[in-house]
């Protein structure tokens, strides 16, 4: 422990800026895609399930990797979920009291959390193994990842489905309208969720040809 | 036809790899090859002989839909000048040539769109452009309500090409039938253009007074709108519906122009007919069962008629036969085609929200054609197996 190593050392960036792009949960490890198909219609409920996730995720990363030498092994599983069930509706009730419209927008998909597999894969592959400060930034990252592959597809299925930005009706202020353009419906629907992921995943890996698999 | 041969001689050499235009060279070599058979032999590779090439295969396919689409042009107009209530005072070549001038655009929107795409993936990913556009971009306006806007179809050709084939590796390689991918895209993004009683007639939403007793409405949505328990007087004889003058997307409604180009598909062999016989054969038999049953009006349709209504004969025909995406072994086929005309009467019927099913039938047996064909494959090794081991007893 003499030689401490700086917090924001190039070990440590990496962590959090790797999950951003060449190791992102959704598009490369494709874990999380259910919530992503889910509460991507509007950009404002994704903005806060991203945030949701982002501090569940840090948090329990931070509390599991304190107590990392004092969890049995064989009830390890049990422990993890204890943790984020706990993390989950302290965010759950913090969103019911402050921000009722949106939690009652994402409904069931705060609680859901829980089920999400980025949080328990990276508890199970990262802060079983790691110190807490690394273990907060491997979560930090990972969320942040999450959170802007959901922010880029509800960006595109709210402009296109809905026609608006936040809310904001910008076809209709721009005159599209007028002139015969419509909503495409399909972008409502989950399908388009899917295959709006895919098609990110597609432009990410014709830029970085590492992460083509070759099999 | 020497002149065009010795210009692409001349022009040849411009397009060879490393030349000025060499980026442009798959698109030189569509353009010579959909002009002249390839003199190429094939390098390496298993390869079959016949005698005639993908070109050519799909051109045939094409002229097969000629007469559902030349019928499709006159029943435009037919329908559009009997909701004018204007239909005796016009001769055969103004209808024909006001539906002429309504579906031409959507053809040539069509296959601008696909052939841009197609092109553009073709130099990127530098192989030759494929054949199969060639029957997508014609069957594309023959599903389509003749009132569907131009942008629209532009989207949903670009859709199909992009997501349906390119992602899977281009034509060939796709698993799902690309005119349906277009059709159904549109189906689910547009759906006040693609269903209801306005859009099968051409103009029919912004005629203010329609002429008397005129209805727009599909014979199938005459049924699903009905209130229960009441059978709606349906305005066409079963030889109207065989004939094809009733409302629908532009070239499925006749069954006759249909059959000439099954006739021509089997004859040259290029379309199974065990897929085709197979649907018809799946639909009858769903129709039968259903009448069987027979608690509300549309069960009580006679099981042939469904034959004739909407686009089951164009879907059985010309969308579950293409080779792609149907299944490969001879007792697939079977399956396969049986599978699609009972899912197809099985929604058409029972499902309030698709007043039309052959779509979504064909659709779906698109993604399990490879699993039958599995276990098809499965079958004959294990039949093939038991007959080893007797042998061997």
């Amino acid at each position: 422990m003499s030689d401490r190593e700086p917090l924001f050392s190039s070990k440590n960036l990496k962590l959090l800026k790797d999950p951003l792009g060449a190791d992102n949960p959704i598009t490369v490890q494709v874990l999380g895609i259910c919530s992503a198909l889910a509460v991507t219609v509007k950009l404002e409920p994704s903005i806060v399930m991203a945030l949701s996730v982002t501090i569940v995720l840090a948090a329990s990363n931070v509390v599991i990797s304190l107590m990392r030498h004092y969890i049995p092994p064989r009830i390890r599983i049990i422990v993890q979920l204890t943790v984020i069930a706990t993390m989950v509706i302290l965010v759950d009730q913090f969103l019911k009291a402050y921000a009722y419209d949106v939690s009652k927008q994402l409904s069931v998909f705060v609680g859901l959390i829980i089920t999400n597999c980025i949080i328990m894969g990276r508890l199970e592959a990262f802060a079983l193994g790691n110190k807490p400060w690394p273990s907060f930034l491997d979560g930090i990252g990972n969320g942040a990842g999450y959170g802007i592959i959901l922010i880029i597809v509800a960006f595109f299925r709210e402009l296109l489905g809905s026609g608006t930005i936040f809310g904001f009706p910008l076809f209709e202020k721009i005159g599209l309208y007028k002139i015969g353009y419509e909503n495409n419906g399909l972008m409502i629907l989950p399908p388009m969720a899917l295959i709006t992921v895919g098609i990110i995943i597609w432009v990410q890996r014709s830029r970085n040809k590492d992460l083509i698999e070759t099999h | 036809m020497k002149g065009l041969r010795k210009l692409l001689d001349s022009a040849k050499p411009n397009f060879e790899k490393g030349a000025k235009f060499g980026k442009l060279h798959s698109l030189f070599d569509a353009l010579e090859t959909l002009a002249f058979v390839p003199n190429r032999v094939t390098k390496s590779g298993a390869h079959i002989r016949d005698a005639i090439d993908m070109k050519r295969t799909m051109i045939v396919v094409v002229l097969a839909m000629v007469p559902a689409l030349l019928f499709g042009m006159w029943n435009v107009g037919h329908f559009h000048f009997q909701a004018l209530g204007q239909l005796d005072q016009k001769t055969f070549w103004e209808i024909f040539w006001f539906g002429f001038l309504k579906v031409l655009p959507i053809i040539l929107v069509s296959y601008v769109t696909g052939l841009t795409i197609e092109i553009i993936f073709a130099q990127i990913r530098n192989h030759d452009v494929p054949e199969g556009f060639f029957v997508t971009g014609f069957l594309i306006p023959l599903i389509m309500p003749v009132d569907v806007p131009l942008w629209m179809v532009a989207i949903a050709t670009a859709f199909a090409v992009i997501i349906g084939v390119e992602v899977f590796g281009g034509a060939g390689m796709n698993i799902l039938n690309p005119a349906l991918t277009a059709r159904a895209f549109l189906f689910f993004s547009y759906p006040s253009w693609m269903s209801g009683d306005k859009v099968w007639v051409s103009g029919l939403s912004e005629m203010d007074k329609v002429a008397d007793g005129f209805t727009g409405e599909t014979i199938m949505g005459m049924y699903a709108q009905a209130p229960a328990g009441v059978t709606p007087s349906i305005p066409y004889s079963p030889l109207e519906m065989f004939l094809g003058t009733i409302p629908g997307s532009i070239g499925e409604t006749s069954t006759l122009a249909i059959l000439i180009g099954a006739a021509i598909l089997i004859w040259t062999g290029i379309g199974s007919w065990k897929i085709i016989v197979s649907v018809f054969g799946g639909g009858l038999l769903m129709g039968y069962i259903l009448n069987l049953f027979a608690v509300n009006p549309y069960m009580q349709v006679d099981a042939w008629e469904h034959l004739l209504l909407g686009g089951f004969a164009f879907g059985a025909v010309f969308m579950a036969t293409d080779p792609v995406s149907a299944t490969q072994t001879e007792r697939g086929k079977w399956i396969y085609g049986f599978l699609i005309g009972l899912l197809a009467i099985l929604i058409r019927v029972l499902n309030p929200a698709y007043p039309e099913g052959v779509m979504l039938a064909i659709l779906l047996m698109n993604v399990f054609a490879p699993l039958i064909d599995h276990y098809v494959v499965e079958a004959n090794i294990k039949k093939r197996k038991k007959r080893l081991q007797a042998s061997n007893s």
